[in-house]
């Protein structure tokens, strides 16, 4: 039974799509950028370029 | 011989929130696939798949540098369940506002929305994934354990097997008892959980 369901899918194509490397580019450089800041009652995120 | 991974992702996390963003980059790309295929698999679409990934991880950043993250050791289904969730943002988002397509002639009916059925309909759903989550919680907890995993957390049945330190076999039957409970349950007491 544990054979049945770990058998890879037909679908090959499908199980191995990825996001696009700028994708993952954007996201660590948004990551490096953004800075939360504590303000007294609140957070404050901020931008640095 | 292959080099195991042997960072957890609770580790990761943390040097991340200690300033290292190397950790963020492991951490995306050891889910990366993973949560791309599970977002593909519902919206059948690489641009929406891709915004709704890159969504996802701009929201994980934002709440790991907030220092809102506390689910130690649960990091994949944590974003495994934001990814969930802007999925059905998407799809809410299109019912509400529906484009028409301008390829092949105009239908007017592919425009016009019924908007009060689809409240009803939106209102129907959350109604029956309130009661399945209800009949849920009178399962056995082996089972019970195994279905949320596998059902809300997406999880493998080998991760869950690894989770629950039993066999993929017994997790499984648990699985399969799980269905059979619930379907048990719910034939004794009459519950409709159809749509229409």
């Amino acid at each position: 039974m544990a054979k049945l369901y770990l058998n890879e899918s037909p679908n090959e194509k499908v199980e191995k799509l990825r996001p696009k490397k700028e994708t993952i580019k954007f996201l660590l450089n948004y990551s490096k950028a953004l800075h939360v800041l504590d303000g007294k009652h609140m957070q404050y995120e901020n931008l640095l370029n | 011989m292959k080099k195991i991974e042997t960072t957890t992702d609770a580790t990761l996390v943390r040097q991340y929130l200690d300033g290292s963003e190397d950790a963020l980059s492991k951490l995306i790309n050891r889910h990366q696939q993973r949560i791309y295929n599970f977002i593909f698999s519902k919206v059948f679409d690489r641009d929406i798949t891709e915004d709704i990934f890159q969504d996802t991880f701009i929201k994980v950043i934002r709440t790991l540098k907030r220092g809102k993250y506390n689910e130690e050791g649960k990091f994949l289904p944590w974003v495994m369940r934001i990814a969930h969730n802007l999925v059905i943002d998407h799809f809410r988002k299109n019912n509400r506002m529906p484009k028409f397509d301008n390829s092949g002639d105009f239908n007017i009916f592919s425009v016009l929305h019924d908007e009060d059925l689809n409240a009803e309909k939106l209102m129907v759903k959350d109604q029956i994934e309130s009661d399945v989550r209800e009949l849920i919680k009178e399962l056995p907890e082996d089972q019970k354990e195994v279905l949320v995993m596998r059902i809300y957390k997406d999880m493998s049945f080998k991760e869950i097997a690894e989770r629950t330190d039993v066999s993929i076999n017994t997790a499984l039957g648990r699985m399969r008892y799980a269905l059979i409970n619930l379907r048990k349950v719910i034939d004794k007491h009459n519950i409709v959980l159809t749509k229409y």
